[in-house]
């Protein structure tokens, strides 16, 4: 039971059942969308810069706790970054979600550091990336719908 | 929302038609012959219930698989070696044992494939080759995705048109769509035997005759039957019928095109290679004879021989019994899957195989799938390859349930505590 706690940890499923920043955001600038065949996740990621920082972040979609709850506290976790100090953060949240440390000091993750218990259920790795993928899509402007599969 | 005529049918499944009363399955003594249900995982009794995506493999395949490799392995059809001459033997003896199981007219209409979907891929190609433009081809909305998009790549080839027969919402087939969909141009119709998705067993007999009344010839995807219910292509008259013997407690790598002699003699090979040839000069080449015509290449030949020893394992274990134990492990699974809150079935056909799809309200059954696990029970949980179905029901998946000759009512009530605790999980 311990590491399905380490899973679903409260905060997990809080932010899975009332995720934040969920909706449409009708000033966004970059949109992209993103997708994992393999279980039918789907996010639309809404995403609003100004002066080359992100400003806000919305997403709408479905799927599961883990890719809803990492959408709504990345959407948190971004407002007031640079894209570099974005994609940054991926690169630590990718390291802690797959379970290698970096070798250097990654960025400070904040209340993403909850996703840590993914590690240890190597399926649902793509489930917390799904929403970083598509936010890394929708900052170079791709128009194409990112897929976990690919 | 399941609506209680969806939870009356879901309740009212259909008993298995066997002759008589056949005598129980001795489960225990079965088990033992599938050394995998003794292993642990997550530190549990593995609980394995993801039997339509492929069942586990007695000790006689495996060791008929080995065997082959150990005493016989040669190539086959081509070597005047003793060994050449003892695989060509055993492999065509499993050709026989396959015939014999679905009880085709002749051995030449056993075509050994890849699997269920490169058996339809061979159909869609060279009986396909004969489709145009406007030509119309017919499909279920419960067709797993080899039997939809083999057929598109048909219609892109051709210009023919793919129709959909609809389902209703307890995922049986709209028998008088379908009539009303089979028209002039229909050239072929191709659907499930039984739903991999929804476990509904389809009235492939009387959806035959409808179609043959209208001269037009039936493919049946059997994937998901052959393991179930006793098949008879004679006695059903389909056209073709596809099988993998994965799912058949046999090997991956190897499946059955069965067709009707006269359609395979009058279609074109689809691959080019070894064995399906008579002659080649550079100014043409003739083909071989059935089944090699669509044999190209060296076969699966360790898996032709393992396929059957898992069909007289089968046959030996009794296909209605097997049927019969299978069907009550569904009502066990049934009644308490109707009176778990918030859990929704999706699949109330009145005539089922053992597959139990469902979905909770409030929970992704991706979530459900990885607790499962955790407590050592092993399910599948998305859109089992048929999208348009999960759109169908409304649903972005489902969590899937499979038994098989092997599985116990303790299994079944193991399922049903680990989807306690999924729950424990999710409520705090």
């Amino acid at each position: 039971m311990g590491e399905l706690r380490d899973l679903y940890q409260e905060v997990i499923l809080d932010h899975g059942r009332r995720p934040r920043n969920f909706g449409p955001l009708p000033d966004a600038d970059r949109h992209a969308e993103g997708f994992n065949p393999l279980c039918g996740d789907r996010i639309t990621l809404h995403v609003k810069t100004r002066d080359g920082v992100i400003e806000d972040v919305h997403f709408e979609g479905v799927g599961c706790a883990i890719s809803i709850a990492s959408a709504s506290l990345m959407s948190e976790t971004l407002k007031g970054k640079t894209p570099a100090q974005a994609a940054a953060m991926f690169d630590g949240f990718h390291a802690l979600v797959t379970g290698h440390v970096p070798d250097q000091g990654g960025p400070a993750l904040g209340k993403l550091e909850v996703l840590g218990g993914v590690a240890e259920f190597p399926m649902r790795v793509k489930c917390a990336t799904l929403a970083w993928h598509t936010l890394q899509a929708a900052l170079r402007g791709d128009t194409q719908p990112v897929s976990t599969e690919t | 929302m399941r609506t209680s005529a969806n939870e009356l049918n879901a309740l009212r499944v259909a008993a298995p038609a066997a002759g008589g009363s056949v005598p129980p399955l001795d489960v225990a003594r079965l088990r033992a012959d599938f050394p995998i249900l003794a292993r642990e995982v997550n530190g549990r009794p593995l609980v394995y219930l993801d039997n339509a995506a492929t069942s586990q493999k007695p000790r006689c395949v495996i060791d008929a698989q080995a065997h082959y490799y150990v005493q016989l392995n040669a190539n086959v059809h081509r070597g005047v070696h003793r060994l050449s001459q003892e695989a060509t033997d055993a492999f065509e003896a499993a050709r026989d044992t396959v015939q014999r199981f679905v009880n085709a007219a002749r051995r030449e209409e056993i075509v050994f494939v890849r699997g269920t979907t490169e058996a339809i891929n061979l159909v869609a190609n060279s009986f396909g080759g004969r489709l145009r433009p406007g030509d119309e081809i017919l499909i279920t909305a419960m067709e797993h995705h080899s039997n939809i998009v083999s057929w598109q790549l048909a219609c892109e080839r051709s210009g023919a048109v793919l129709k959909v027969a609809p389902v209703n919402d307890d995922g049986e087939l709209l028998v008088v769509e379908f009539e009303r969909l089979l028209g002039d141009r229909t050239r072929i119709v191709a659907l499930a035997h039984v739903s991999n998705a929804l476990g509904t067993i389809n009235p492939v007999r009387e959806l035959i005759d409808l179609a043959h009344a209208r001269g037009v010839p039936v493919l049946l995807d059997g994937a998901q039957a052959v393991p179930h219910v006793a098949v008879d292509v004679q006695a059903l008259d389909c056209d073709f019928y596809a099988f993998s013997a994965h799912k058949l407690y046999g090997p991956t790598g190897i499946g059955v095109l069965y067709g009707k002699a006269a359609l395979l003699d009058a279609m074109p090979p689809w691959q080019g290679g070894g064995d399906m040839i008579r002659q080649v000069s550079f100014a043409g080449t003739t083909y071989n004879e059935l089944p090699y015509k669509f044999e190209a290449g060296t076969p699966d030949i360790a898996g032709a021989i393992a396929l059957g020893a898992a069909i007289r394992y089968v046959e030996e274990t009794g296909i209605d019994a097997i049927a019969a134990h299978e069907h009550a492990l569904l009502e066990h699974a049934t009644r308490q899957a109707c009176s778990m809150p918030g859990l929704r079935l999706v699949g109330t056909a009145r005539s089922k195989a053992a597959i139990l799809s469902f979905v909770f309200d409030d929970i992704h059954a991706h979530d459900v799938g990885t607790i499962l696990d955790h407590e050592g029970v092993a399910v599948r949980t998305g859109h089992h390859c048929a999208m348009p179905l999960m759109e169908r029901f409304g649903v972005p998946a489902t969590v899937r349930a499979s038994f098989a000759m092997y599985n116990t009512h303790d299994e079944v009530d193991a399922l049903f505590a680990a989807l306690r605790r999924v729950r424990e999980v999710f409520d705090g």
